[in-house]
């Protein structure tokens, strides 16, 4: 039965005829959640919303620790610089390279405190639902990052030296052309592409998979007693998945920094 | 039963992507049982090497819903 819910598949709700039926999968509806104003695109949804509560929450927290910074640091102080130590030189300075990267730096940090966040409402009580499972978010995050990348590059090569810095050198004459074609897909397309997607299917995957479990277990209660007794392994998988989900949300928030990071240092290389 | 063949035509996408993060991971332990000096200086490179592999899966993912939805 299980295994029928998931081979049904995530698009449409489908109702599993042998055994018991009335359960119905979660679809990808689940995320449209308008708060205010319920019909077309100008609703304001959840995800708005818990994304500007994720902005002041933030703010009034990052300025409370850091106002009275002493050199022997209170407890507070300590956690937040280890937060933000973790983005400067864990991501910015290895990344980039001690030269350029203390520019970088409130970029990315901003970045990964605000994906990280964000993230983490998934699996956060009151709110349980990843903000960037909305394809807009990480579009707009990957915005930003696709304009500082090719404007600092373009900044200091020029439009002309930027493109040409593209292909390496040392390469036969009649190479050249495909991986210039290459190496401007690879800029202009693949990258923010991937970028934006990976952020997003893995926290709507996620969720996914974290509601069906749910949804599964509490539908096995309404059963009868067979199925209650599978309700237990439902909801033990659904625990695992919450702590694995956890893993993943702070691992793609430290990966989209990270690809920033490395996208500003390969247009701020000097060669290859 | 009902269902979607462009599912399982995901499923076989992500083998690809699979094999290739356990590759990736691999290597990583193997470098840093070598040599755990090198830890740091590994993490980042493998954690990028999964990241790009991974995207493959992710294309899959979209495409899935583009073409099976």
């Amino acid at each position: 039965m299980i295994l029928t819910a998931l081979a049904a598949g995530t698009t449409t709700a489908v109702v599993a005829e042998e055994g018991g039926g009335g359960f119905e999968t979660p679809t990808p509806d689940i995320f449209w959640l308008p708060t205010f104003g319920t019909s077309g695109d100008w609703a304001i949804t959840e995800q708005m919303v818990w994304g500007g509560v994720s902005v002041v929450l933030l703010s009034v927290v990052m300025v409370a620790l850091s106002k009275n910074a002493a050199i022997v640091p209170s407890k507070g102080q300590w956690l937040m610089e280890g937060f933000y130590n973790f983005a400067r030189n864990g991501v910015a300075r290895d990344m980039i390279g001690t030269k350029h990267f203390l520019k970088f730096v409130p970029l990315l940090f901003s970045l990964f405190s605000l994906i990280l966040i964000n993230n983490w409402f998934g699996i956060l009580p009151p709110v349980m639902n990843p903000t960037m499972g909305r394809i807009g978010f990480p579009i707009a995050l990957v915005l930003v990052v696709y304009v500082v990348y090719h404007w600092i590059g373009i900044k200091k090569m020029g439009l002309g030296g930027y493109f040409a810095h593209m292909v390496p050198d040392g390469l036969p004459g009649w190479i050249r052309p495909f991986i210039m074609l290459l190496e401007i897909i690879t800029y202009f397309v693949t990258r923010p592409l991937t970028l934006a997607l990976r952020l997003f299917g893995n926290m709507f995957a996620g969720h996914m998979l974290i509601v069906l479990f749910v949804s599964a277990g509490a539908y096995f209660l309404t059963q009868d007693v067979l199925f209650k007794l599978l309700s237990v392994p439902t909801f033990i998988m659904a625990a695992v998945m919450f702590v694995f989900e956890a893993l993943v949300q702070f691992l793609q928030a430290y990966v989209f920094v990270l690809l920033s990071a490395s996208y500003i240092a390969g247009a701020l290389a000097d060669d290859h | 039963m009902e269902g979607n063949l462009s599912l399982v035509g995901y499923g076989l996408a992500t083998i690809g992507p699979a094999i290739a993060v356990g590759l990736i991971f691999a290597a990583y332990i193997n470098g840093v049982a070598r040599q755990p000096e090198a830890r740091n200086l590994l993490q980042p490179i493998a954690i990028l090497g999964f990241a790009l592999a991974e995207a493959l899966a992710i294309f899959a993912l979209v495409l899935y819903f583009v073409k099976g939805a």
